[in-house]
């Protein structure tokens, strides 16, 4: 492992200690805040800022909730006998040769496995060199050709249906195994309830400094020790081995629900089709205005059948038949109709042979279900045919009905693990880096990649909100919130950087005084919070996320609005997914961060106009000095984007042996 | 090794009995009854669970698999006479609710 071996983690106690006084000095202030001091005159930035304050405390709040419970595994019992492992490596478009190299450490892993490129990209050249070096390629099934592809989700729930291991270790195209890990992680499987065992991400083409932050020590460490004390270990879609039964009983039982729900939906918005269809008819049209009368009642009478009891399977079935019998009397009344008229010819072009006659050959012709629907002119009315396919137990729609990854965001792990949570299952996360990852190597990646993982929690927040899932504990469903939670810090940062500069620039004051009260009760719990982290996060660096959750405010931003038109308002999330390679245009990219360049800007400016405010009189030493005080807190913070945006990847060759070494040696 | 009985009856009413029991090892091998038989035109479906001791999701999920199959071809997939193990876990993924099984293999149809 490339990284010293980390100190001794603070003792729970002393933990609890810190969360304990963050607690009750984080309530206090906040009520007196919300009682006692906001600046009713000012209420455009007071309500603001006081809001923003509120949403740090709960956050505050759920992390201390998180770290209350660190649980410290140590390591896993013997893996389970004859345990049956698929190793999946999933790919899109990364380049070959990191995936090969992928490709190679998983078939090397040394507990008997399997090892399969998931090739989304369907590349010949991979095919040839995964066969060629004894590995297996998947790719998706004709099954899913124009239906949704739900990226990884579908890449793996495609590749489910073709492997039948007991155990899947699911590995992204850039994060090499080591040969152990599988020895090292199976063991906890021999709890019957585990579904899950996740382990770090480690990333070793960052530098120590770290500039774009992508190492997440906390998060792979106290916060997922915390999370796995409550029994709410994340997935977090690579370098996890899952089971598969888990993941195959939360398919079906998604299956029995979603068939359910989009049969009951297309019979209750039949009528308003169906009446819309033969809106659309010609008048004169009789005999479809008819057939669609029929196709009306048989509705009416599944959704009786439905409403009497009946089981889903027996009530599409019988409609699908009563229908198909419809569709064959139409069918038949078209070729009587067809054979009048090649009569009528056959009899004015006088002698044809019998056996060379078109009516023969239309006897012949088999109809299947298929082509009888297509020839039914029921069939030629689209929003008819969408409908009786609908009400079928086949969904149609998507391409396997069984979809045990959750489909219903961008990042398809925290769903399956929270579906899986909800259906009983357990889950573990085992601290020990066995995997070694590439992180983005340039500012636009890094930023494309985060806005996706925001994006994909906003989208499972909106779409399947944690504090209402049946079956959820009340600790996991603040774990799932917390992450949530998390991610809307982007508003609060908006309101930091402008409350001072409100301030130094007009000398309005969002609260009602600078008093020694105010102070008494604000430092000690700044002093506090920061302190439990210090303890949490004890021997790992913290700073660098405390800096990037408040400066990539624009994409938690985006991230929010984005999932949130997507899923209220059916607007596309221009999803793209993080590149693995350096993007070709060269220099500092300084237009990805115009928005914290233009904060720093308004900051510096802001400083200086307090003092000149200050220099001629008219502003209160107090009041500009503390606020200079927090400007340069603010300053600090938003340092990182120069680094990130002066950050020109790592050194081509930094220390040659340090790397081979990670890849091939135990 | 044969883990499972295909018959069709009089009545073209296709037969398949796994024999003990229908998982991720064997669920591939079920598909492919269920294949031959819609391939061979025989697109009503009996699976008969009367000597089938265990089914996990996996067999599950061919199950439905199954059915998919056989509905494209306008046929069903219907289950008969599950043993106790199979009704606890069609329960326990509502399954049963959208699938009612049948009491036996006679009467599926």
């Amino acid at each position: 492992m490339s990284r010293d071996s980390p100190p001794s983690p603070a003792p729970q106690w002393l933990i609890r200690v810190a969360v304990l006084l963050t607690v009750v000095l984080g309530v206090n202030y906040v009520v007196w805040r919300w009682l006692f001091s906001v600046n009713w005159n000012a209420w455009w930035i007071a309500v603001p800022l006081v809001v923003a304050e509120t949403y740090s405390i709960i956050d505050a709040l759920l992390f201390g909730t998180t770290v209350w419970k660190v649980k410290r595994r140590g390591e896993a019992p013997p893996p389970p006998p004859d345990a049956t492992v698929d190793v999946f490596v999933t790919t899109y478009n990364e380049p070959l040769d990191l995936v090969q190299r992928t490709a190679l450490a998983a078939r090397d892993i040394h507990h008997p496995h399997r090892t399969w490129i998931l090739d989304d990209g369907s590349r010949t050249e991979l095919h040839d060199w995964a066969e060629a070096h004894g590995i297996g390629w998947i790719r998706r099934s004709e099954d899913w050709v124009d239906r949704p592809r739900h990226a990884k989700a579908g890449n793996i729930n495609n590749a489910l249906m073709q492997t039948e291991g007991e155990f899947l270790l699911i590995l992204d195209a850039d994060q090499v195994p080591a040969p152990e890990i599988l020895d090292k992680t199976l063991g906890w499987f021999t709890d019957p309830e585990v579904a899950l065992v996740q382990t770090p991400q480690y990333f070793v083409n960052v530098p120590r400094s770290d500039p774009l932050g992508s190492q997440a020590p906390l998060f792979y460490g106290p916060i997922q020790q915390g999370k796995d004390g409550w029994n709410a270990a994340f997935f977090c879609g690579s370098n996890a081995v899952l089971r598969r039964e888990a993941l195959m009983q939360l398919g079906v039982s998604r299956y029995a629900q979603e068939v359910e729900t989009a049969v009951r939906r297309a019979l209750k918005t039949s009528d308003a089709v169906l009446a819309n269809a033969r809106d659309d008819l010609d008048p004169d049209d009789h005999r479809l205005r008819a057939a669609i009368d029929e196709v009306a009642a048989e509705v009416r009478h599944a959704r009786a059948e439905l409403d009497a009891g009946a089981a889903l399977a027996d009530v599409t079935y019988g409609f699908q038949q009563r229908i198909d019998a419809v569709t064959d009397r139409l069918v038949a009344e078209d070729l009587t109709a067809l054979r009048a008229d090649l009569e009528v010819i056959a009899g004015l072009e006088g002698a044809i042979a019998e056996e060379s006659s078109p009516l023969a050959v239309l006897d012949e012709v088999a109809l299947d279900r298929v082509t009888r629907r297509e020839w039914s002119p029921l069939g030629a009315l689209e929003t008819v045919k969408a409908l009786i396919s609908a009400v079928d137990m086949s969904r149609d729609d998507e391409a396997q009905p069984v979809m045990p990854l959750a489909t219903i965001s961008v990042t398809e792990d925290m769903a399956t693990a929270m579906r899986m949570h909800a259906m009983g299952w357990r889950s573990v996360y085992h601290h020990e880096v066995l995997a070694h990852g590439l992180a983005p190597e340039d500012l636009g990646s890094m930023l494309t990649q985060r806005l996706r993982w925001a994006q994909g929690t906003m989208q499972v927040m909106f779409r399947e909100n944690p504090l209402f899932v049946k079956g959820l504990s009340v600790p996991q469903r603040l774990m799932y919130f917390s992450t949530m939670w998390s991610y809307l810090s982007g508003f609060a940062a908006v309101v930091y950087v402008t409350a001072p500069v409100v301030y130094l620039c007009f000398g309005v004051l969002p609260v009602q005084s600078l008093s020694s009260e105010f102070f008494a009760r604000l430092i000690p719990f700044l002093v506090v919070n920061q302190l439990m982290f210090l303890v949490v996060g004890k021997g790992v660096p913290t700073w660098r996320g405390q800096q990037y959750s408040l400066v990539l405010f624009p994409t938690w931003i985006k991230s929010v609005t984005s999932a949130f038109g997507n899923v209220f308002l059916g607007r596309h999330l221009d999803f793209s997914v993080t590149p693995k390679e350096r993007p070709v245009t060269d220099g500092p990219q300084w237009h990805l961060v115009k928005p914290q360049l233009i904060v720093i800007g308004a900051l510096v400016v802001a400083v200086a106009l307090g003092m000149v405010r200050l220099a001629v009189g008219q502003a209160d030493p107090l009041g500009v000095w503390a606020n200079v005080a927090w400007v340069l807190f603010d300053l600090l913070i938003f340092s990182v984007v120069i680094q990130a945006v002066l950050y020109r990847g790592p050194d081509p060759e930094p220390d040659p042996q340090e790397h081979p070494q990670e890849g091939s040696t135990p | 090794m044969s883990d499972f009985e295909v018959t069709v009856t009089d009545e073209g009413v296709g037969v398949v009995r796994p024999l003990d029991r229908l998982t991720m090892v064997s669920a591939k091998r079920f598909s492919g009854h269920v294949a031959d038989l819609i391939g061979g035109g025989t697109s009503r479906i009996v699976v008969d669970l009367s000597r089938t001791g265990f089914v996990d999701s996996s067999g599950l999920g061919a199950l439905i698999a199954g059915l998919k199959s056989a509905r494209q071809a306008g046929g069903d997939l219907r289950l008969a006479a599950p043993s106790e193990q199979v009704t606890t876990i069609l329960s326990l993924t509502n399954l049963d609710k959208v699938l009612r099984p049948r009491d036996s293999v006679e009467s599926a149809f």
